[in-house]
C-alpha cells in the first residue's frame, strides 16, 4: 500500500504506440419501464424517483445478443475486416452462462473467429472499461492492430429494492486500433482500485447486496475523484481543458455531483448523461454515455471518461477527438436513435420479460 | 436438444452466412451443395447484408415447446435484398403493425433455451429497420 500523500511516481498508463477508438457502437433495447411504475407497485407511488425510466431487455435478448449488435455497429463504423480483430473482450456482470464465454459466441457472430483472443471480464460496473484498457495495451504493444472491448449488462435488482428503479439493460462496443486511424486518441489512462465492500453478489444468489454505508462516499465518490484527479494532475490538464466528461451513472443526480466536485460544469456532462432515460446499465453505463458524446463531438475536442465498479475501482481515460471531421457512413444507428426507439411497458410485462415468473 | 445440429448450423444462423455461386452469381441461403439455378457445385462463402422485406407472415399464438417466452410472435417469410427467401421470427415489433412489404433487417437473438440448465440457442430474427 502506497502512502498517497508521498507518491510522486508516474502512474498514468500510456502504451508504446499510440492507440485510439477506430469505431464505436451503442446498443439499447426497445423497452422502457418508468420508475413511477415500480413505485406504484411497491410504495403506492410515494418513492422519490432516481431516474425517469430504465431500458429493459426483451425476452429474446441478453448480454450476448446485445454485444453482437453493438460490436457490429462498431465494426461498420470502423470499416475494419472482422478477421483483423485480435481480441473480443466483454465486461459484464450478467453474462448468460456461469461457465462458457460470452465472447466466443460474439466473436463467432461478428466473424472474428478463429484467429482471435476471446474472454469475459468481470468487475461489477467497470468490466467494460477494464476490457478497454486491456485492448489499449494489446494494440499498443503491437500484438494486434485491432481489439474489440465491450461493456454490456442486463442488470437486475431484487424486486422492491432501491436498485430495481435503476438496474437497466444496454451498453456499447469499442474497436481500439492504431491512433492514426482513430476518431479519438487515448492520451492516457489510470486506474484507482481498493478492496471496498460496497456491493456484491455471491455466485449462488439471484440478487446483489449493498454494504449500506459504503455505497456513496468511500466507494463511488472516492474512487472516481481519485482516478480523475490523478489522471488530470499527471497529464497537466484540468476541467477547463475538457469539452466533455462522462462518469459512471448509477442514477440521474450523482454523476453531476461528482462532476461539480471535480470542477466540471453541467454543460460538459450533459451530452453523455443518459441515466435519466435508460437507468444504470452497469458495465455499459459510462461507455454508452461516451458513444452519445462521440455522436455529437467536434474535431479536436478533449474529454474525460471515468467508470466505477463496486468492489471497488475506477478507470479514467483522457481522450482527444481527431482533428479530421468524423466521417462515418450513415448506416449505423446513433445512440439517440436507440434512445428514441422506446416502448413503455408496465410492471407485469417487465416481470414476464425478466423471467421472474415461474412457469413450472 | 441436439447440440451437434445447433453447432453445425450456428455460422449461418448467427449472421446469415450463405454462399455465392461461382458460375452464375446466384446468392444462396441456406448454403447447399449444388446451385439450384445452374446445377453447378462450386460456391464461395457469402455474408448477406441482412436487409430485406416481409414477403408473407403469420401470427403464432400457440408456439412449439421452447418458444413460449416470446409468444405471441410473428413468423415471416423475408425476401432478402440479395434474392433468397428465409423463414424467421420477427422481433422488436408489435404483431398488429406487421404488413407485407415492411422493410426489415437481421438481428441475432436468443431463439430458445433448453430450460435453466441447458444450452442457449442464438440465431437470426428480423425487426423493422432502425436506420
Ligand atoms: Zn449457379
Amino acid at each position: 500500500m502506497t502512502d498517497l500523500r508521498r507518491d510522486t511516481r508516474t502512474r498514468v498508463m500510456q502504451p508504446a504506440r499510440m492507440v485510439g477508438i477506430v469505431g464505436y457502437g451503442a446498443y439499447l433495447p426497445r423497452f422502457r419501464l418508468p420508475a413511477s411504475e415500480i413505485s406504484r407497485v411497491w410504495t403506492e407511488g410515494q418513492s422519490s424517483l432516481p431516474v425517469q425510466e430504465k431500458a429493459v431487455a426483451g425476452p429474446d435478448e441478453d448480454v450476448v445478443t446485445m454485444s453482437i449488435e453493438a460490436a457490429r455497429n462498431a465494426i461498420m463504423r470502423a470499416g475494419v475486416d472482422p478477421q483483423d480483430i485480435g481480441a473480443v473482450w466483454i465486461g459484464s456482470e450478467s453474462h448468460p452462462y456461469a461457465v462458457k464465454p460470452t465472447a466466443t459466441i460474439v466473436a463467432e457472430a461478428i466473424g472474428a473467429v478463429p484467429h482471435t483472443q476471446a474472454a469475459d471480464w468481470q468487475f461489477a460496473c467497470k468490466g467494460g472499461t477494464e476490457a478497454m484498457q486491456a485492448a489499449i495495451a494489446f494494440v499498443g504493444s503491437c500484438m494486434s492492430d485491432y481489439a474489440c472491448a465491450i461493456g454490456m449488462d442486463t442488470a437486475q435488482g431484487r424486486p422492491g429494492d432501491a436498485l430495481e428503479y435503476t438496474a437497466g439493460s444496454g451498453g456499447a462496443a469499442f474497436l481500439l486500433g492504431p491512433a492514426d486511424k482513430s476518431v479519438a486518441v487515448v492520451e492516457g489512462t489510470y486506474s484507482f482500485v481498493t478492496d471496498t465492500p460496497d456491493f456484491w453478489r455471491r455466485s449462488n444468489a439471484n440478487y446483489p447486496q449493498h454494504g449500506q454505508r459504503f455505497t456513496g462516499e468511500p466507494a463511488y465518490f472516492r474512487h472516481i475523484t481519485s482516478a480523475a484527479e490523478r489522471l488530470m494532475d499527471e497529464m497537466g490538464t484540468g476541467p477547463q481543458d475538457s469539452d466533455f466528461a462522462v462518469f459512471h451513472q448509477p442514477n440521474s443526480k450523482i454523476p453531476g455531483r461528482v462532476g461539480r466536485y471535480l470542477g466540471f460544469t453541467s454543460a460538459q456532462l450533459e451530452v453523455g448523461l443518459l441515466a435519466p432515460e435508460i437507468g444504470n446499465v452497469y458495465a455499459g453505463s459510462a461507455l454508452v454515455g461516451l458513444t452519445a458524446v462521440l455522436d455529437s463531438c467536434d474535431p479536436g475536442d478533449r474529454g474525460l471518461l471515468v467508470s466505477f465498479g463496486s468492489g471497488a475501482g475506477s478507470d479514467a481515460f483522457q481522450l482527444r477527438i481527431s482533428d479530421q471531421p468524423l466521417d462515418f457512413p450513415d448506416v449505423v444507428p446513433s445512440t439517440r436513435d436507440y434512445l428514441e426507439r422506446r416502448t413503455t411497458i408496465d410492471y407485469s410485462t417487465y416481470t414476464r420479460y425478466l423471467g421472474k415468473l415461474a412457469l413450472e | 436438444m441436439e447440440i451437434s445440429r445447433h453447432w453445425r448450423l450456428q455460422q449461418q444462423r448467427y449472421g446469415l452466412l450463405g454462399e455465392k455461386c461461382n458460375h452464375c452469381g446466384e446468392k444462396l441461403f441456406p448454403p447447399r451443395d449444388v446451385c439450384p439455378e445452374c446445377t453447378q457445385d462450386s460456391q464461395e462463402l457469402y455474408r448477406f447484408s441482412g436487409k430485406g422485406e416481409v414477403y408473407s407472415y403469420s401470427k403464432v399464438f400457440d408456439p412449439p415447446a421452447g418458444y413460449e417466452g416470446t409468444a405471441p410472435y410473428t413468423m415471416a417469410l423475408v425476401k432478402l435484398e440479395e434474392g433468397p427467401l428465409v423463414t424467421a421470427q420477427l422481433t422488436d415489433v408489435d404483431n398488429d403493425i406487421v404488413e407485407i412489404g415492411m422493410l426489415v433487417e437481421m438481428v441475432t437473438r436468443k431463439l430458445r433455451e433448453d430450460g435453466n440448465r441447458g444450452m442457449l440457442v442464438y440465431g437470426y430474427k428480423f425487426r423493422p429497420r432502425l436506420k
